[in-house]
């Protein structure tokens, strides 16, 4: 360590890549939450559901990914789903699915409790001027939820923007994979680790207080 | 004139489980009136008032507006609960305002009023910001439609949640207990909105414990005790006559003022 001579010149010769890399996984974030918000949505009215027969399902799903490593769920669906005869997915789609399927999950379990959290005279108010019941979901009780667990997305957002590093795993070129690959050629290790920490750090700081600022435009819900 | 009946129930009966809340009530509510129920808490007043739009499913009996069961129909002897959609169309003919004021806490007061207004009866945008611009005017709160319900008093809540109500323009407006959540000093600005409605014809369908405000403004004043109605009729003849020693005891709580 004490020897250690730094050499940035690598960094510097690379800084597209890495930031190449970085913007994939935060893309790799932002579709995955977004299909994962749309399918935790579907999930959370299924596990509120009288109905045993889509309430039971829901909760088999959350379970079993809430209580799987995701690295194995995403060797499972990278290199188990093509022994079924499902081949047509690249690596990155096929990670998109597995995060996705994850942030399903998780953000299920967040909206279950949005739904469950709101009063239900907002409801009785949205009957009472005769709107019918999507509409009620649609204009009440969905804006009311979102704003009430906004603080959770952005939480999963942040999460969820450090599984991708997860992904290097089946060779996706993100951040972790790209620093892994100019490590290994280049043998920097202090460099190139300490630039791609720094990287995850500084863009899920930047995440968490661009997400603070629009939690506080809609907060007028108290 | 005798101006034609608007509401009419007729033994209307409800249990919460083991227990019967209403008991087979009937009631006439006409074309204009105000008509007013009270009596001590667990008579039955709210229950009854959240059966008339189906917020509460009344086991028994029917509730008819302009002559239409709410709710229920009977169909070969059996008695069907519509669907939720034809529900809906029929409490979009009633309006409600409740104790709790339940604004819709993610929108200004205008949009409050404009919801019900594009999204129920179809509406355009600008008809609907003009008529809750109207309304909110009506209620003295123009200057406020951009305001948050957050951002208003309790007073000014229950206001907005007026305007909301009657720019819907239903047949009958239901109050429950409006006032129940204020603090003293803004009853009076929501008892005045209600009088002033009163006196512009609308008709209403009010449980309230301000009797003052029952004497003044009710045509009618229904006295509710243990899910029955214990004595019906004028103001004058309710709080002037108490026929039982339940009501006599009843409006002996208001300080002695009858």
């Amino acid at each position: 360590m004490i020897n250690y001579h730094f050499d940035w010149s690598v960094i510097a010769r690379n800084m597209d890549r890495f930031l190449a890399a970085l913007g994939l996984g935060l893309g790799l974030a932002v579709i995955s939450l977004a299909i994962g918000c749309v399918l935790g949505l579907a999930v959370a009215y299924a596990r509120v559901s009288p109905r045993r027969w889509l309430s039971g399902p829901a909760w088999f799903y959350v379970e079993l990914i809430r209580c799987m490593p995701l690295l194995l769920l995403i060797f499972f669906i990278y290199f188990g789903l093509p022994e079924f005869g499902i081949y047509f997915m690249d690596k990155t789609q096929s990670f998109v699915l597995t995060l996705s399927l994850y942030a399903a999950a998780y953000m299920s379990e967040v909206f279950r409790a949005g739904l469950a959290s709101i009063p239900k005279q907002y409801v009785e108010a949205a009957k009472a001027i005769g709107m019918r019941p999507w509409q009620r979901q649609r204009y009440v009780v969905l804006p009311v939820m979102f704003r009430i667990t906004l603080p959770a997305i952005s939480n999963n957002l942040i999460s969820l923007f450090k599984d991708t590093s997860l992904a290097a795993a089946i060779a996706v070129p993100e951040l972790t994979f790209l620093a892994r690959q100019v490590n290994a050629n280049t043998f920097r290790v202090m460099e190139v680790w300490l630039t791609a920490s720094a990287m995850y750090l500084a863009t899920a700081y930047l995440l968490a207080t661009l997400l603070r600022l629009v939690e506080r435009r809609y907060a007028s819900i108290r | 004139m005798v101006e034609q009946v608007l509401l009419r129930a007729i033994g209307v009966r409800k249990s919460f489980g083991a227990l019967e809340v209403l008991k087979g009530i009937d009631l006439e509510v006409r074309q204009g009136q105000v008509v007013s129920l009270i009596g001590a808490s667990g008579s039955g007043k709210t229950t009854f008032l959240r059966c008339v739009n189906m917020l509460e499913e009344h086991d028994a009996g029917d509730i008819l507006l302009d002559g239409d069961p709410i709710g229920y129909r009977v169909e070969g002897g059996k008695r069907r609960r519509m669907s939720e959609t034809a529900v809906s169309a029929q409490r979009a003919r009633i309006g409600m305002v409740f104790q709790q004021f339940n604004l819709f806490p993610h929108l200004t007061a205008e949009e409050n009023v404009m919801l019900g207004l594009t999204k129920v009866l179809g509406k355009t945008k600008a008809e609907a910001r003009d008529i809750a611009g109207h309304w909110l005017g009506k209620v003295g709160l123009e200057a406020r439609r951009g305001h948050y319900p957050y951002q208003l008093s309790g007073g000014q809540q229950q206001r907005v949640a007026m305007a909301r109500a009657v720019a819907m323009e239903p047949r009958l407006l239901l109050f429950d207990e409006v006032t129940s959540a204020l603090d003293p000093e803004l009853v009076a600005e929501v008892l005045q909105v209600m009088k002033a409605l009163a006196e512009s014809g609308m008709t209403m369908l009010v449980v309230s414990h301000e009797m003052l405000f029952v004497r003044d403004v009710s045509h009618h004043v229904v006295f509710m005790d243990q899910g029955k109605v214990a004595q019906a009729g004028s103001p004058a003849e309710v709080f002037g006559n108490p026929e039982s020693e339940r009501l006599r005891s009843f409006l002996g709580r208001f300080h002695g003022f009858f």
